[in-house]
């Protein structure tokens, strides 16, 4: 079985008037398939109000199926009693870095996940060192979140999650608020948690070019999942992307102009690197 | 104008008070506080001096930083004195108009006075040698048979760290809505009382809305890390008596009874 595996999942936000009459309906998420397999690197694209961040809530249990179902690790997330294990086995770090950053300074903010599911004073301390060290920010254990950046606290966050020991990771748009710096600090640490230690990622967002480091892509617009495939099938389709109001990487799009105006280059290119060698292969 | 005031700040330092236990320095504090009502003659003043001297020099706080937590409540001490001296009846000492200074008014308004100073010196030192989270713990702990009569203890001292923690990101929002309303013309300066309080509508309006929504957005971070209140909860620093907690514990009662038997036979 998969580490999280949805089958037709349905999420509607019911909006009601004061006599408790449905004003109106909106469909967050509209018979949505998604596997994900141990170790993966998963991204989910989509422009805003596609329902990808209800997906992600949906995958920690912040929110449970309107109809449908959702096995994350083996448990059904539709049975109230998975609740904490789920929580547990998939962590999540969320868009705003200052909003989930709960202590005043940094290793007591990254224990305070290990205190709720009451893992023992001493096994805390070394997990919170553990897991500063795995993002890079153990020099600055005692110090206050206030006065680091966005990216450094945004890798705090994740430090947070990973002293939890958990086997997921999700994190919804974790860099929409950073800086071209943090985004990347952020995306390097997440990244080489993927590589180096087998954690499960998925990765919800709406910048391209974080989507090329991933495994596999879903695409979703309307709450539905409308592409899935390797970054490189997908981005090979720039049209339809456009037509779901996202953009394709620069390079990817430099290419598909070359290729429309009659060059001999292949589909999908990704990379500066993969352009120049397309090119230099030409001539 | 928030930065003026050292009551409730924390003044890093390696003495032997900021190493002692919040518990420790929580309990002594009210006895601190309950001896400064106790005193009434001049023996025990000067045994509430000495004990106030011995902890501030323990504090390795500099003097000065400590008294210039004073200048926040200047205003009420001059007039908590100024209605003592007036208004105690008694035998008069001076009479001019409608005003009569009698020698209890005057008795009474040095007491209070100095019960004040010490007052606000003696908790400035618990609050200077203590830092926010370690005196929430204290609180938290110390505080904690009160859960058995249904008081959420760790519920508020919970609600308390986060508060702490959230001051500075509130304060910055301020002063960047602030900046943002100038920008559009809005005025905070001129004008009387009254417009004023009307110009920080614009300033507040918005920053309650940010406020809710990042308390929301909070709400929904610590969910996801499993927090589900205090049951079941461990902690990364829980906090442990030492030997010298136990040696400040009697200090503080060898202080009270002196001072109390001042009171009694002298």
């Amino acid at each position: 079985m998969n580490f999280i595996e949805a089958r037709k999942l349905v999420h509607e936000f019911i909006r009601r008037d004061e006599d408790d009459n449905v004003e109106s309906i909106l469909t967050a998420l509209d018979g949505v398939d998604l596997d994900v397999k141990q170790g993966e690197f998963v991204a989910v694209l989509g422009h805003n109000g596609s329902g990808k961040s209800t997906l992600a809530k949906h995958l920690n249990v912040l929110l449970t199926p309107g109809s449908g179902t959702l096995w994350v690790d083996g448990k059904d997330a539709g049975d109230a009693d998975n609740l904490w294990d789920i929580r547990q086995s998939t962590g999540m770090v969320f868009q705003n870095p200052d909003n989930q950053i709960i202590a005043s300074v940094v290793e007591e903010d990254v224990a305070f996940g290990p205190e709720n599911i009451g893992v023992p004073t001493q096994e805390i301390w070394k997990r919170v060192e553990k897991s500063l060290r795995s993002v890079g920010m153990i020099q600055y254990r005692e110090h206050s979140p206030n006065k680091l950046s966005g990216g450094q606290k945004q890798r705090i966050a994740i430090a947070g999650v990973m002293a939890m020991e958990p086997k997921c990771i999700v994190l919804d748009e974790p860099t929409a608020m950073l800086d071209p710096n943090g985004r990347k600090e952020v995306l390097d640490a997440v990244e080489q948690l993927n590589r180096e230690k087998g954690m499960t990622v998925i990765l919800i967002t709406h910048y391209m070019e974080e989507v090329v480091r991933a495994d596999r892509v879903y695409v979703m617009d309307d709450g539905k999942v409308v592409m899935q495939g390797t970054p490189r099938e997908i981005f090979s389709q720039v049209d339809k992307l456009k037509s779901y109001r996202l953009d394709v990487p620069q390079v990817t799009l430099l290419a598909h102009e070359l290729r429309k105006s009659g060059l001999q280059i292949p589909q999908g290119i990704l990379t500066r690197q993969e352009l120049v060698e397309a090119l230099c292969q030409l001539y | 104008m928030l930065r003026d005031i050292t009551i409730g700040q924390y003044y890093p330092a390696d003495s032997v008070l900021h190493k002692l236990d919040p518990r420790t320095k929580l309990m002594a504090t009210m006895i601190y506080i309950l001896s400064l009502f106790v005193f009434r003659n001049l023996a025990g003043f000067a045994a509430v001096t000495a004990g106030l001297l011995a902890v501030i020099l323990l504090s390795k706080v500099p003097v000065g930083y400590m008294v210039k937590g004073l200048r926040a409540i200047i205003v009420i001490l001059v007039i908590t004195a100024v209605f003592n001296l007036f208004l105690t009846p008694g035998e008069p000492l001076a009479a001019f108009w409608v005003f009569k200074i009698t020698e209890e008014g005057l008795k009474n308004a040095c007491l209070m006075t100095v019960r004040l100073i010490y007052l606000i010196l003696g908790s400035s030192v618990l609050t200077l040698t203590t830092t926010p989270n370690q005196l929430t713990d204290g609180l938290e702990k110390a505080l904690k048979p009160l859960n058995k009569i249904g008081v959420p203890v760790h519920e508020v001292s919970m609600m308390m760290s986060i508060a702490l923690r959230f001051i500075p990101i509130l304060i910055e929002e301020t002063d960047k809505i602030m900046k943002a309303q100038l920008a559009r013309g809005a005025d905070f300066e001129s004008g009387n009382l009254v417009k004023k309080a009307k110009s920080m509508v614009p300033l507040l309006v918005p920053l309650f809305i940010s406020a809710f929504r990042r308390a929301n957005d909070l709400a929904l971070a610590m969910e996801a890390r499993c927090y589900h209140g205090g049951q079941g909860r461990t902690k990364m620093k829980p906090l442990k008596y030492k030997k010298a907690d136990g040696i400040a514990y009697l200090a503080a009662l060898g202080y009270f009874a002196a001072v109390i038997l001042l009171r009694r036979f002298l």
